[in-house]
């Protein structure tokens, strides 16, 4: 097992595999921008290395500054987390290089899944269903309307390199394609330096429907089992939940047998996840393929709860060589488990991102709640970084009652100084379609009317916290006491 | 951090478990009890125990002397607080070697500081013969021992005696000279010259019973007062006679409501880089030691690389004096006013110290760099308040002074794992001694080689390396023990409550260079 593993990444991931590393007797080290010197997994870490300027080119994207850092510490491996180099090849080549060991999938399985049109093609010869759709070789627009025609409206429009969203344009009549081409191959070639795009059936109601996989560097493979990640706000997931309400014992059975498969085509180990869009629910839906996320998922922790695996020891245990300490058979779901996404935005800005000081911030603790988190109070949320402050993780023996503890717990997560989507989170699992488990990803859109919070002025009793958190007493006065004597009151304490 | 804490709790743990299997059975078989059963008797139930200097004499001798064969400490007797100094006679016999001589002194240091009433849990065959010159003959030697106990007792600090084995030569002057002494029957004996010396002196034969046991003593003797079965009843009638002291500790009117710190001191692991060098904000630290995390900042805009300011440890009112950075002219001048404003008051003093020094260089030198450092030794010297040190990360050089270092007297001193102390980092002091080395050779028209200035820093940064750790340091007795930084909080809480055993002299200043 490792010695010292370098976690490259911040916020709550990085705080999270220390974690694990840890109680493993794993050193950890730190990496930190200017915007982060006093952050949460600073603090953490048993050693932290400051590698450059807020901006993520500067910091967490600037892979020389972070294997310097590995260097300098002495670190034998590195945990990417989710996002900024997590899924890049290059870094995962560079660390092999470098002599540490990178704790994801092998660099040429995640150049190959990297690339939406080489994933599908990848699909489709593993024999698992792909929705239907064309890559038009010939990228002129005649042929894209060519190939929508053969695929049939609704239609997305996708650049080919890429994901989280940007540039995916659904097209329901042939009027409005031309222009929507366009505008897709304009953002792509922004985004992504490669104008491609790619041409899809647009299921109407789909559910975002994911399987957590694991393989280790022996061939074998198996998978966690499903998360219904359908309540989404542009391609971001908000809430996620297992199992899944459309999923049937039989359709688990089908789906996680063609992620298992496909991991094995791409010659896949360590944690992934593939993602499937499902029309319809039960025995009888359809699933198509997406794509493979290579790393670990921001929504790993529901997954843990229903397996009570712990995925980033069991990263940890691939990456080092180890077999999978089980297998398929072994592995199974109790109970229910949900995760809700806690941002620092503004429902009622149209999620305006929020910067500001954690004035007052205290995690809920009551039974089958977790927190993960990146932050404490009195920490700075800055713009440099994506808006996840936590993730609020409630398990139960029933959906319902997973659903109510993380209603319960959200209502006592008070959060002062910079306002949060916990508004909407609240209301969200109280609605009565998401009670009903009737979901798709246009669910937020759909919903949006009744989801947002009301405009006005802060709750009375909110107002009051504010109020006395300003008025902590000051040092000198206060309240005089007959307060034990350190003496009577530090009782067996052997110093 | 957490790796040295580890290893500093397997180190106590060694310690604690006194001598060899073998001089704990033989101890045992003689129906007395280990030296931390004794303690955990003394003691009232569930009551703390702070202890002084564990793991002193730590590597020093060629033999194991586990704590130099003493346990000192402050503990709770019949409600108040005393000063105890146990002798472990599985270790050598309970012998005095020079640190344990040393380490029995600052304990009655501490007792004479915070006027502690002295209970001697006495099991010794006296002085370490073969290292005689370093026990016996100089002013901090085994004379002033004694020395110390007609001093305290004359300044109404009680002392008490409980004979629980040997107590021969200069031993015997433990009980002796003791406000009151109890002996425990059969085990506990008292002469100046034992059997041995006795035949040799006037061939008369006597059994150690004979020549000073309980019986003699209490009956005939007079040198104890009472007379315990065993040592069970004995540590039964010490807890008594401190119940009978007549003493009472004012606590500070103003205390407020103790509260924990609002942020988890657990993360001082995670501050605290085990390398000093390791730059962090000492008032991440702060927040993690004192009340609500509230620190009331004094001077916050003015030199920076000193932080000082008011906070409540335990509901007591403290102010802080912590090291952000190197010394500066107005660093010093910025802690000589919050010193003086905290010795007109009356609130203790909490260092934190993490100091490379004072700055050099002739900019700083011109400006009085000296003379500034001067005065903040000066206040710190002469305040009377109780001052507590913690040296949390470096203490080179001048620096160590101005932060109240051991020759300042803080009531308490103690160290972090990660600390180190020397007059200068190992490094500069290899760069001093090269540059002098070099200048030396440049005045005879010769040059300094590569290898020649490796075989001059190599041996001195080694030499730094070793002499600079915390437990060179604890074993010599140079602080009063190192402690887990999450235990700093409640040490400081007991050896401030401590400290008001003893009135504040009132404050007192001689010339500060101006």
């Amino acid at each position: 097992m490792f010695k010292r593993v370098l976690v490259a990444n911040r916020g709550e991931i990085a705080v999270r595999v220390m974690r694990t590393c840890r109680e493993m007797g794993i050193e950890t080290v730190a990496v930190y921008s200017d915007a982060d010197a006093r952050a949460l997994h600073v603090t953490v870490a048993d050693r932290a290395v400051r590698i450059g300027g807020p901006a993520p080119a500067d910091s967490y994207l600037a892979q020389g500054a972070i294997l310097d850092a590995a260097r300098a510490t002495g670190a034998d491996a590195i945990h990417p987390g989710y996002g900024f180099l997590s899924e890049n090849p290059e870094f995962a080549a560079a660390c092999a290089a470098a002599g540490v060991t990178f704790i994801g999938p092998p660099p040429d399985a995640m150049a190959k899944l990297g690339s939406k049109t080489a994933a599908r093609r990848l699909a489709e010869a593993a024999g698992v269903p792909v929705v239907p759709g064309a890559i038009p070789a010939d990228q002129s627009e005649a042929a894209i309307v060519e190939a929508v025609r053969g695929v049939g409206f609704p239609v997305l429009l996708k650049p080919s390199e890429g994901g989280g969203g940007i540039g995916m344009k659904a097209v329901h009549d042939a009027a409005s394609l031309p222009p929507a081409i366009a505008q897709a191959r304009r953002e792509a070639e922004a985004a992504f330096g490669d104008g491609t795009l790619y041409v899809e059936r647009l299921v109407t109601r789909p559910r975002h429907i994911e399987f957590q996989i694991l393989g280790d560097r022996h061939g074998a493979v198996v998978h966690l089992f499903e998360r219904e990640c359908s309540i989404q706000r542009r391609h971001q997931k908000v809430l996620e939940e297992t199992p899944s309400t459309a999923v049937t014992p039989a359709l688990r059975q089908r789906m996680g047998a063609a992620a298992v498969a496909l991991a094995q085509a791409a010659g896949y180990y360590n944690a992934g996840t593939v993602e499937f869009l499902v029309d319809g629910a039960g025995d009888g839906a359809q699933f198509y393929f997406l794509e493979i996320n290579a790393r670990l998922q921001v929504e790993h922790p529901v997954t843990e709860t229903v397996t009570g695996v712990d995925l980033v020891r069991a990263q940890l245990g691939v990456a080092a060589g180890q077999p999978l300490p089980w297998t398929q058979a072994e592995l199974a779901q109790t109970g229910h488990a949900i995760e809700v996404r806690i941002c620092a935005e503004d429902p009622r800005q149209d999620f305006l991102p929020q910067a500001g000081v954690l004035a007052l911030y205290r995690e809920p603790s009551m039974p089958g709640i977790r927190v993960d988190s990146g932050v404490t109070e009195g920490a700075e949320v800055s713009v440099h970084y994506d808006s996840l402050l936590a993730k609020l993780i409630a398990c139960g023996e029933t959906r319902d009652a997973a659903r109510r503890r993380a209603q319960e717990a959200l209502e006592r997560f008070p959060i002062l100084g910079i306002r949060t989507n916990v508004p909407l989170l609240i209301r969200l699992l109280a609605h009565e379609r998401f009670v009903a488990g009737d979901l798709d990803t246009h669910f937020l859109t759909t919903e949006a009317a009744s989801l947002l919070p009301e405009p006005g002025a802060p709750a009375a009793d909110a107002l009051a916290v504010a109020d006395a958190a300003a008025r902590t007493p000051v040092t000198g006065a206060g309240r005089t006491t007959q307060a034990e004597d350190p003496w009577t009151a530090l009782k067996g304490l052997r110093v | 951090m957490e790796r040295l804490v580890a290893d500093l709790r397997a180190r106590l743990q060694r310690v604690r478990e006194g001598g060899d299997e073998r001089a704990i059975r033989r101890h045992r078989d003689q129906g007395k009890l280990l030296v931390r059963e004794r303690l955990e008797q003394l003691l009232d139930r569930g009551a703390p125990f702070l202890e002084l200097s564990p793991l002193a004499a730590n590597g020093v001798y060629d033999d194991d002397t586990p704590g130099a064969g003493l346990v000192t400490g402050i503990g709770r007797v019949s409600e108040r607080e005393v000063l105890i100094v146990a002798n472990d006679a599985t270790v050598k016999g309970g012998t005095y070697y020079p640190l344990t001589v040393k380490k029995h002194l600052r304990a009655q240091q501490v007792a004479i500081d915070n006027r502690l009433p002295c209970l001697y849990l006495v099991d010794s065959g006296g002085a370490y013969l073969p290292l005689q010159a370093e026990v016996f003959p100089d002013r901090e030697h085994f004379g002033r021992i004694f020395f110390n106990q007609a001093r305290m007792s004359a300044e109404g600090i009680a002392q008490i005696a409980v004979v629980m084995g040997s107590c021969t030569a200069g031993g015997a002057y433990v009980p002796a000279m003791s406000d009151e002494t109890i002996i425990v029957k059969g085990t506990g004996t008292i002469f100046l010259g034992g059997p041995p010396l006795v035949k040799a002196a006037t061939g008369e034969d006597v059994t150690a019973e004979d020549l000073g046991g309980a019986d003699v003593h209490a009956r005939h003797s007079g040198v104890a007062d009472y007379l315990a079965d065993d040592d069970a009843h004995a540590l039964e009638l010490a807890r008594t006679i401190v119940s009978t002291l007549h003493t009472t500790k004012p606590l500070p009117g103003d205390r407020t409501e103790p509260e924990p710190p609002a942020h988890d001191p657990a993360d001082l692991y995670g501050i605290v880089s085990a390398d000093t060098r390791h730059p962090y904000d000492v008032r991440e630290v702060i927040a993690r030691l004192v009340d609500g995390s509230r620190f009331d900042e004094f001077k916050r805009l003015y030199a920076p690389t000193v932080v000082t300011g008011f906070a409540r440890l335990h509901g007591f009112l403290v102010g802080f004096v912590a090291n952000n950075g190197v010394l500066f002219s107005e660093s010093a001048l910025k802690a000589t006013h919050f010193i003086e404003l905290c010795n007109l008051r009356g609130i203790p003093l909490i260092f934190l110290q993490n100091i490379t020094g004072f700055m050099v260089g002739r900019q700083y030198e011109r400006g009085g760099i000296a003379k500034d450092g001067a005065k903040m030794v000066h206040a710190v010297a002469n305040a009377t308040v109780p001052k507590f040190t913690v040296v949390i990360g470096g203490s080179f050089g001048a620096g160590n002074y101005g932060m109240c270092g051991r020759a300042y007297d803080p009531r308490f001193l103690w160290m972090w794992p990660n600390a180190r102390i020397s007059v200068m980092g190992g490094e500069q002091a290899a760069a001093v001694l090269s540059t002098v080395k070099r200048d030396q050779l440049a005045r005879d028209g010769r040059e300094l080689g590569a290898d020649e200035e490796t075989q001059i820093r190599t041996p001195i940064l080694e030499k730094y390396e070793q002499e600079g750790s915390p437990y060179y340091s604890t074993a010599r007795l140079w602080d009063d023990g190192i402690l887990d930084p999450l235990q700093t909080r409640d040490a400081l809480a007991l050896a401030i409550s401590a400290a008001c055993n003893a009135p504040m002299a009132p404050p007192r200043y001689g010339i500060f260079r101006m």
